[in-house]
């Protein structure tokens, strides 16, 4: 690994002033040290945000639960509040990689990456989830950008991610039985007006499935989209998964996850 | 005495491990010590044009950079082959050289061509990346089944064939199946896996200039025979001048037993800048670099009659053994492998022919079980197939064909001291609820799942081996084990033995074994092993040989110590030698109450003579001291044995198995400690299964390794195995004293056919090749519908 300068943020403002071309916002750091290790990133400056109080922490509202960017998987998934409010959230965060990286790993930092094949996009774009930076509010649908991108700017800082409570949810994953990331993971949530079906791990990136999303906000039952044929001519191949299975998975798990709802 | 051999003896090392106290080679830090990088090819195949080091000279911090020309020009060897096997046409294999740095040619993604050192790790890979090498990238060949059919890899090797072997009778087979009823075949391939020790390997180098001694800590399953092939070969110092010394090691499964391109270099390297220099592989260089197991593309067909009997076995293999035949690489996929090829069954007419062939792959070599688990699956998967032509139930298909009658003259090589096949088979069974299964398969179909059921009957060879028997089929040593005794003035006991545990527990088990032949008790009984520098010699600790060779020479030593404390007591108490017995510690006069402890005589052993009370005089002929020694060679091998029944689940939707019952009925002889080889057994399982189910190491055309890292290479995890369901039948080998046999590798060898033939069951007998995943099985799932639905 090449050297770094490390520096500790002790609020937002300082965080995004040290914020570089050369730097990195480093969270649980367990996408940004493995990278650096394997040299496929070099930075100048990794700026820890965890010692940001304001970032950590869980709210439950009547409407919503509002997570803190620098929340790990750990804390989610151990909350009797999100258990309680958003039980899916909960098990989705349980279900991320192994102990090590869920004692370490952020939501801030996963939906910052946004890997094509993360868990917690899915629940975002999902549970209706809006996106407060230390400078604005940015909705989901508009956040995930593609592959590894979103619409956050230079030294912009997710600071909490607030998701709306669903009337019913649930998230299926068909792990990568190396990694355990998403092979395909579909995330449906019931609300009040509509259905959302997210998609994980298919495509380059997470995305709501307009198709399935009207069959279910139509008929809440997973008979609405069984046999559904998806078109798979933008979904992924690699040698986990071809793009032809993917299509399936994501029918099969949309079904598992209306059948537990 | 209570007799501690077949009690659940806490672990000694356990403390040490569970404590963080375990001292591994990356432990180890010597004064003054500088860091070695490697630099590797990224290429599979290449010409080496030029290396330009002038950029990393001059970076901060290099001490050195050596390339395949300095270890040229210092006539250092390269690494070997340690079997020599002969094609069926008589002529000798083909072996390439193989350079610790490569000088003209790299032939696989990893091959070193340069070290780099420098004082610190970070200087060290910031030169490395300075190296420029300049390459002429060449076709690679990479995959094993059309490596005949690719460019020429090695000069000289035509055909990319190391050798076309054959063991058994052609003519003789064809008569067999000449009489068939009907003949089964089949196609398979036993996929790639990458061993994954825990322990990354590592070494460190010194030289001592005073007295001329390299010293190499390094990760190895045998310092003994490593310190040999380097001095003998690498030409890096002479025995006496090279200490090398295996501290803890964290797993091996056969990627240790091999002396590496670091471990020479590094020695070297230490001598030529007088530093001692220590390299550490990243989990990156584990994977590119460890030797990796099987590879084998297969065709085999069974000849039977229509009510089951086996008359004929034809095995037609093309083994891959990467870019260089390294030391177990040749006899893995011949020796190893061809005797068990025909598995527990009586088949008067059988052959195994393979083709090794070169790729420019990483070298394949002996991986837990080596051989036997793809000699195992030919065999199983076969039977279960003909069980399914045939319409015989797999259990008595079996049974039909199992020897009764020990010792068993098998067809090819082996003659099986001992054992009780249709025991073995009934008691997994029994334990496996085998009646039950319809039932449960009905409770699966409910719920709209496919359930299978699998089974597997096999024995294995281990224990190696008879010098004689292994050197007349090509060893370039003798496979005996030694152990000495020493017995301090006060009475505790250090036992050295040439075994090496990396996992196996032989602090206690060899423990328990010294400590019911002396008498003494465990506590005051230490085993000290892992250094060339201690002990007498040692061949290593693989294929199951710990317990059976090891253990005997132990057992041996400590009997010579008996015989001689014998002789002591009966002259201490003017007695007959003869008429002296031993039991637990304590030599009696027979027929008197005269008695002297074990403790009593070797502390009379160091003081030989008559003082006021002490009344010690040796008898006449023997020497002071009491230490003894065995060089213990073998009569036969082992013949572990079992039956072992898995029962999965699929989700057709998903494709998704679960492996949802798993019974393993083995029988390894007498147990030592019944706890320790639960555990070998629950290893040997999960990577088993994980071949099965999970692991694969896969190369791309170019020859880029695909699962190189664990985002890609599924390591199997806790939550993928169920509760294992182990028991044992027990018949005594009848080949050593102890009555063991070995139990380190069965689970590795047993569980791939196990698994795949309850999931090929689920899937009504379609075929999908290891690993199990997903996908292919959802596939076949599909497939099954389709033909349902045809058939309806
Ligand atoms: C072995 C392994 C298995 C994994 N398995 C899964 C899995 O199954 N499912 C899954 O979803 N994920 C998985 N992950 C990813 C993991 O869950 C982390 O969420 C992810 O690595 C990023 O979170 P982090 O806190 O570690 O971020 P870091 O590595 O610290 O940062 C990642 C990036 O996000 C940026 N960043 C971090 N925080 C903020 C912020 N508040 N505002 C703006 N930018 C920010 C950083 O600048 C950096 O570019 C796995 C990771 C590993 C190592």
């Amino acid at each position: 690994m090449k050297d770094f300068n490390y520096h500790s943020a002790k609020d937002s403002k300082e965080a995004s002033k040290l914020a570089s071309s050369s730097s990195a916002f480093l969270a649980g750091g367990m996408t940004t040290i493995p990278s650096m290790k394997l040299g496929l990133a070099t930075y100048k400056d990794l700026i820890d945000i965890k010692n940001i109080k304001k970032l950590s922490g869980i709210k439950v509202s009547g409407k919503s639960v509002t997570i803190g960017a620098a929340t790990k998987h750990v804390e989610v998934s151990n909350s009797k509040d999100v258990k309680k409010a958003i039980p899916s959230l909960s098990s989705l965060a349980e279900g991320i990689g192994d102990p090590q990286v869920r004692n370490r790993g952020t939501i801030g930092g996963s939906i910052a990456n946004n890997d094509p094949s993360a868990d917690y996009p899915s629940a975002c774009i999902a549970l209706n989830a809006t996106i407060h930076t230390n400078e604005r509010k940015i909705e989901s649908a508009k956040f995930f950008k593609g592959m590894f991108e979103t619409a956050l700017k230079k030294g912009e800082l997710i600071e909490a991610i607030e998701f709306q409570i669903p009337e019913k949810s649930s998230y299926q994953k068909h792990p990568n039985p190396a990694s355990r990331y998403a092979i395909v993971g579909v995330y449906v949530a019931k609300h009040k007006g509509d259905v959302n079906v997210a998609v994980t791990g298919a495509k380059s990136c997470v995305y709501n499935d307009k198709e399935m999303s009207k069959a279910l906000s139509g008929n809440f039952s997973s008979s609405s989209i069984d046999g559904m044929d998806l078109d798979s001519s933008e979904m992924n191949t690699d040698m986990h998964a071809s793009a032809e299975f993917r299509a399936s998975l994501v029918v099969t798990q949309a079904k598992k996850a209306v059948d537990a709802c | 005495m209570a007799s501690l051999v077949g009690s659940r003896v806490e672990r000694k090392e356990d403390k040490r491990f569970l404590t963080g106290k375990g001292r591994y080679t990356a432990d180890i830090n010597l004064a003054n010590q500088t860091y070695a990088i490697f630099v590797r090819s990224p290429h599979a195949r290449a010409s080496i044009k030029k290396i330009n080091i002038d950029k990393a000279s001059k970076s901060s911090g290099v001490v050195s950079i050596l390339t395949g020309k300095e270890i040229a020009d210092d006539k250092i060897g390269g690494l070997i082959a340690g079997w020599a096997i002969r094609s069926e046409d008589g002529t000798e294999m083909k072996c390439p050289g193989n350079p610790p740095l490569a000088k003209d040619n790299v032939n696989f993604v990893g091959d070193p061509v340069a070290v780099v050192i420098a004082e610190s790790l970070a200087e060290a890979k910031e030169a490395a990346e300075k190296v420029e090498v300049d390459y002429k990238v060449l076709k690679a060949v990479t995959s094993t089944a059309d490596a005949m059919n690719g460019d020429t890899i090695h000069e000289g090797i035509d055909k990319n064939l190391c050798f076309d072997w054959l063991l058994g009778d052609r003519q003789k087979v064809k008569e067999a199946f000449d009489k068939a009823d009907k003949v089964i075949s089949i196609d398979i391939v036993n996929n790639r896996l990458i061993p994954n020790a825990m322990e990354p390997r590592a070494c460190v180098a010194d030289y001592n200039a005073a007295s001329e001694e390299i010293t190499l800590y390094t990760t190895s399953q045998n310092p003994h025979l490593s310190r040999l092939i380097m001095s003998a070969f690498g030409n890096v110092a002479p025995e006496h001048k090279l200490r090398v010394v295996a501290p803890d090691v964290g797993g091996g499964f056969g990627s240790k037993i091999n002396v590496y391109n670091e471990d020479i270099v590094c020695s070297w390297a230490a001598k030529k800048i007088n530093r001692a220099i220590k390299w550490v592989a990243e989990r990156s260089e584990s994977f590119l670099t460890d030797i990796h197991g099987r590879d084998h593309v297969t065709h085999a067909e069974l000849a039977v009659t229509k009510d089951g009997k086996f008359l004929g076995f034809k095995n037609e293999t093309i083994a891959n053994l990467g870019a260089y035949a390294r030391v177990f690489g040749t006899v893995t996929p011949t020796y190893l492998f061809g005797p068990c090829a025909t598995g527990v069954y009586e088949i008067p007419a059988a052959y195994t022919n393979v083709k090794a062939v070169y790729t420019n792959t990483a070298p394949v070599d002996a991986y837990r079980g080596a051989g036997r688990p793809e000699a195992t699956y030919t065999i199983e998967r076969l039977v279960e197939k003909a069980s399914m032509e045939l319409g015989i139930d797999k259990t008595e298909l079996r049974i039909k064909n199992f020897p009764t009658v020990f010792p068993f003259k098998q067809t090819l090589v082996h003659t099986v001291d001992s054992g009780d096949y249709v025991a073995g088979m009934e008691k997994a069974k029994q334990m496996a609820d085998y009646k039950g299964f319809e039932a449960r398969r009905k409770e699966s179909e409910a719920k709209g799942k496919l359930r299978g059921i699998g089974v597997t009957s096999y024995f294995e060879a281990c224990g190696i081996a008879p010098s004689a028997a292994v050197m007349s089929l090509g060893c370039g040593v003798g496979l005996w084990e030694s152990a000495e005794v020493r017995f301090n003035p006060t009475g505790q006991v250090t036992v050295y033995t040439g075994s090496h545990s990396h996992g196996q527990s032989h602090q206690t088990t060899f423990a328990q074994i010294a400590a019911d032949e002396l008498g003494v008790p465990i506590e005051n009984i230490d085993i000290v092993h892992g250094d060339t520098d201690k002990g007498t010699f040692g061949m290593g600790t693989y294929g199951s040989r710990s317990l059976a060779v090891g253990g005997i020479a132990i057992v041996n030593a400590c009997k010579k110590i008996v015989e001689k404390g014998k002789r002591v007591t009966a002259k201490m108490l003017e007695a007959n030698p003869e008429d002296v017995e031993f039991k637990d510690g304590e030599f009696i006069v027979s027929k008197s109450n005269k008695k002297k402890t074990i403790g009593e005589v070797a502390f009379a052993c160091y003081l030989p003579g008559v003082r006021d009370e002490m009344k010690s005089p040796l008898p006449e002929g023997d020497e002071p001291g009491l230490k003894e020694t065995s060089f213990y060679d073998p009569s036969n091998f082992s013949f572990p044995a079992g039956t072992h029944i898995a029962e999965v689940e699929i989700d057709p939707e998903t494709g998704h198995v679960k492996l949802q019952k798993y019974t393993a009925c083995d029988d390894f002889g007498r147990i030592i400690n019944p706890m320790v080889v639960e555990g070998q057994v629950h290893g040997g399982l999960a990577q088993g299964i994980g071949q099965a189910l999970y692991e694969n190491a896969e190369y791309d055309e170019t020859g880029q390794l695909m699962t190189g890292s664990y985002m890609d290479y599924t390591m199997p995890r806790a939550d993928n195995f169920p509760e294992f369901n182990i028991g044992y039948t027990c018949t005594h080998a009848t080949t050593n004293p102890l009555g063991v046999k070995g139990c380190g590798e069965a689970g590795a060898i047993a569980a791939p056919p196990t698994v795949m033939n309850a999931v090929i069951d689920a899937l009504g007998g379609q075929e999908v090749t290891m690993p199990a995943t997903a996908e292919k099985v959802w596939k076949a799932c599909k497939n099954l519908k389709k033909s349902n639905a045809k058939a309806a």
